[in-house]
This record gives structure tokens, sequence and C-alpha cells, in this order.
């Protein structure tokens, strides 16, 4: 899995530009994110982990879940939809799965994602895409 | 205590869940202090009725002593034990460390959990870790057995043999979603499921209907949690303090009718599980039976003979023996005399 699938393959030289020149990355991040950040928290409460779930879980921040699970569910869902940890707010991955049913991208929403790589937290969503990183354990194993 | 050879115990759960009988595995307390007879205790209350053995990590969010001891101690006993690991407290790295040091001990059957937040434990101001997800724990375990490396790619030396198994929910919401979630962790690398505790079987039935559709029951041994209740006290607890868990008023209103007396209410407890393992026994697509008896590790021995529940590994029960003979009324003088031969 590679975060570059849903990037129109016009981006690739930019992306390449991306990868090569880690400063030029780090300038643009610094532009970037701030715009990037108030944009998705504003609509979708982000959380900028840097590596967005966003299209693939009906819109809805799987990082607000308070076991950050990227994955779905855990077993502790309240009966009436809440989560465990925090009784007041509705289990985070219950508005995911009841959203993606209307918006697009809902045959993503069962894939298996890889575990966040944490030093992307915080940059920028789009950009990371562009440039392309190591999805999960899986793709790291080809390197 | 006696050394038991690797080999003899190794890979018990897995020969028992590859044998096609029904298998049965049972949980134990976690060791709440540093007493290594208490685990030894426990463990001998339960080691002839079951083919492997849980240990929780630190189930609740209530600290005990960490489950990866009590399960060498299973180990050098001769039973199979099944480590609990949870993502709340470790990030990948320690994860991956301790599987190692796991299968370091002869323990090499892993339930890889998400775990019980801490907000409902002792100790609510601890930081969650939850780097990675118990999807992606099981992917962990997986990886480091298939390909013999760690998850930067570096060579173990030798690598780990582990089992991983994982958990499923039937009886939390969004319900219709649940069985694809096992599909996930079952894609993932689990190779054994234990369910949470049924107390209702309709919505059980329910699941394992969509489960059985979906194909996974062919593919990974589905164990059914149970578990017996022990007052009126524990049945309300469960239902209202323990997410995740579905108990029927039903249940609690029997368990009302037993009253207070201890011996009755246990008995009933006791016959509310070998009910429900009854009524389980008729789903399509159950290999066997998890039992949680929640520190009541007595409860096991009368479950599983009232259940009539056998370890997959166990030598074959003899055949019931035949009635003793009443004696024949045959004077002693008839019978002293030899029986004639044909001639
Ligand atoms: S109930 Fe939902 S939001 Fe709460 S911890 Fe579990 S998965 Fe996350």
């Amino acid at each position: 899995m590679d975060s570059r699938e849903h990037v129109p393959a016009m981006l690739e030289p930019f992306g390449r530009v991306l990868r090569k020149h880690p400063r030029v990355n780090e300038q643009l991040n610094r532009a970037m994110a701030p715009f990037e950040n108030s944009a998705k928290v504003l609509l979708f409460s982000c959380n900028m982990c840097g590596q967005c779930l966003l299209h693939e879980n009906g819109y809805t921040c799987p990082m607000n879940c308070p076991k950050q699970l990227r994955n779905g569910p855990c077993g502790g869902v309240r009966m009436n939809g809440h989560c465990e940890v925090r009784p007041e707010m509705e289990c985070v991955w219950l508005k995911a799965e009841r959203r993606s049913r209307y918006l697009p991208g809902r045959y993503l929403f069962v894939r298996l994602h890889a575990p966040l790589d944490w030093r992307r937290k915080g940059s920028s969503a789009i950009l990371n895409a562009v440039a392309g990183f190591p999805g999960d354990v899986k793709a790291n194993e080809k390197e | 205590m006696t050394m038991i050879p690797a080999e003899s115990y190794r890979g018990r759960l897995e020969r028992a869940l590859r044998s096609g009988r029904p298998v049965v595995t049972c949980e134990i307390g976690s060791p709440d202090g540093t007493d290594p007879a208490d685990v030894r205790k426990r463990a001998k209350l339960v080691r002839d009725y079951v083919d492997a053995v849980n240990v929780p990590d630190n189930t609740g969010g209530v600290v005990h002593a960490a489950p990866i001891a009590a399960c060498a101690i299973l180990a050098q006993e001769g039973i199979d034990p099944i480590l609990h690991m949870t993502c709340r407290d470790r990030n990948r790295m320690a994860l991956q460390s301790d599987m190692l040091a796991a299968n370091l001990f002869g323990i090499r059957n892993i339930l890889c959990l998400t775990g019980d937040h801490m907000i409902h434990g002792d100790q609510p101001q601890t930081k969650p870790v939850y780097d990675i997800d118990s999807i992606a724990l099981i992917d962990v375990a997986n990886h480091l057995t298939t390909t013999g490396t760690y998850l930067s790619g570096r060579a173990i030396k030798p690598p780990p043999d582990l089992f991983p198994g994982c958990a499923a929910a039937p009886f939390a919401p969004p319900y219709e979603y649940r069985p694809v979630r096992l599909g996930k962790k079952v894609q993932a690398g689990a190779r054994f499921v234990q369910t949470q505790i049924v107390f209702n079987v309709d919505r059980f039935r329910e699941f394992m209907g969509r489960v059985h559709d979906l194909g996974i029951d062919k593919k990974v041994p589905i164990l059914a949690g149970v578990a017996p209740i022990r007052s009126v006290k524990a049945a309300t607890f469960m239902r209202d303090e323990v997410p995740g868990m579905e108990v029927p008023d039903r249940l609690v209103r029997r368990m009302e009718a037993a009253g207070d007396d201890k011996k009755k209410r246990e008995a009933e407890g006791i016959a509310i599980c070998v009910e429900i393992i009854e009524e389980i026994r008729k789903i399509p697509g159950i290999a066997g039976f998890h039992i949680m008896p929640i520190a009541w590790e007595s409860a096991v021995a009368k479950i599983s003979r009232d259940a009539h529940l056998q370890p997959a590994t166990a030598a074959p029960r003899p055949p019931p023996e035949a009635p003793v003979p009443a004696p024949i009324a045959v004077p002693v003088s008839a019978a002293s005399v030899s029986p004639v031969r044909g001639t």
C-alpha cells in the first residue's frame, strides 16, 4: 500500500523533487501545514497525524479515538454507540462507518492500515502523499 | 517442580486446534502479588480440563504482575500458555522485544488485544500509549514469525515461533461491521479467535451467521467465550459497567431468584453457563470454548463436567464401565461344580 495511490500521476515529477530535496519539502511543509491544519481541524477536527485517512473513513478522523485506532473500533463501544473512554462522545468509528456509507471511498473502509509513522506527525499530509512514504510494515519490507 | 522438555508442550494449542475436536481453553487471573505458588495453585485447578490457559494483561487497566511471568510458570508446569498482549502500555519496540522474550520462555501463543483503557482502572492519570492497534499487533507477530526479521528488516537469529490469536467482540456496536473487522484480523494473520463472553446467544448466532457467510470460520478456529456468573452483583456489574458485554436482564433475574445463599447462587451461575454452552454448540462454525471464570478457577472443573467439555489433546475418556453385575443367585454347591465342556 502506498500513499501515492490516490495522487494524480501528473504530480509525480513534483513528488520526485520533494523526495530528492528534503529542504524544499521542509520549507513547503512549513508554509502549507498551518493552512492544511486549520482547514482540516475546522472541517473534520483533524489531528494532523500526517498520514491522512479521512477519505477512507467517511471523512471522520480516527485519531480522535482515545486509543488512536486506525483499523476500526475497539471491543468496548457502549450499547448506545458511545465511546468507552469518553462516555459523552459517540465512538469515532461508529460515526465513520455511518458516514462512509454515503461518501465516496466506502470500499476503502475495510482495508488494513499500517500503524502510524510518528515522524510525520504534524506535517502536511498532502505533501506527504505526493512525496510518497512507506505506507506500512509490508511496504518497509520491500525497501 | 519437574522440567518438561520444550518439544512436549510447544504448540499444544495448535495441535488441539488442528485435531478437529472441540478445544477448551480458560483464563486464570493474573497474579496480584509476588507469590509463584499462587499461579501454580490456580493452574492446578484448571490444568486437567483445558488445552491452553490464558493469562490477561492488566485487565480493566488495573496493575497486576506482568502476565509473561505467570505464563513462564505455566510453561514450566507443562501447560500451554496463551499470553495476552495489549497495545495500551507498550510501543511497537517493547511489543516486539516482549514477543521474543515470551518465546525465550517457551510461550508461543499470543492473544493480540487493543487493551482496556486505563480510565477505568486504578491509575487513570497514566499516559496511554496505543502506538499501534491490535490488528497491527497481529501483523507484527506474524511478521516476526514468517519473515524472521524485526519490523526494521534486521534478521532475528533464530527467528521466533509465534502463534498469534485475536479477540472478537460480537456484542459491541456497530454489529454489522464486527464480522468484517474479524475478517481484517484474520487477514492480518490471526490464527485463532477467542470471543468476548457470550450471554446473549441470539446476538452471537447472528454474528456467527455473518462470519460463516464471509467464510471466516473456515479459515480460523473460533472459540466462544463463556463465563459463570457468581452473583447478582457480578451480573449487574458486567451489564452496566463493562462495555462490550451484554448480559440480558433475563439472566440477572434468574440470579436474583436464586437468592443470597452462596451455594445456591453459584450453582445457578454454573447452570446458566452450561445452558449457554449447550446452545452455542448448535451454532455452526464453533471450534470450541474459552472459559473465563473471572477469579473463580474452581468453577472450570464443574462447568466442564456438567457440559461434557473435554480438552482436545486429552486421551479419549475410557468408555463408561459396565455396571457391576448383580450377584447371581446360584447355590454355592452348584457354583463349585466345574462347567461341563462339550464333549
Ligand atoms: S469506543 Fe470507539 S472511540 Fe472509544 S476507544 Fe473504542 S474505538 Fe476508540
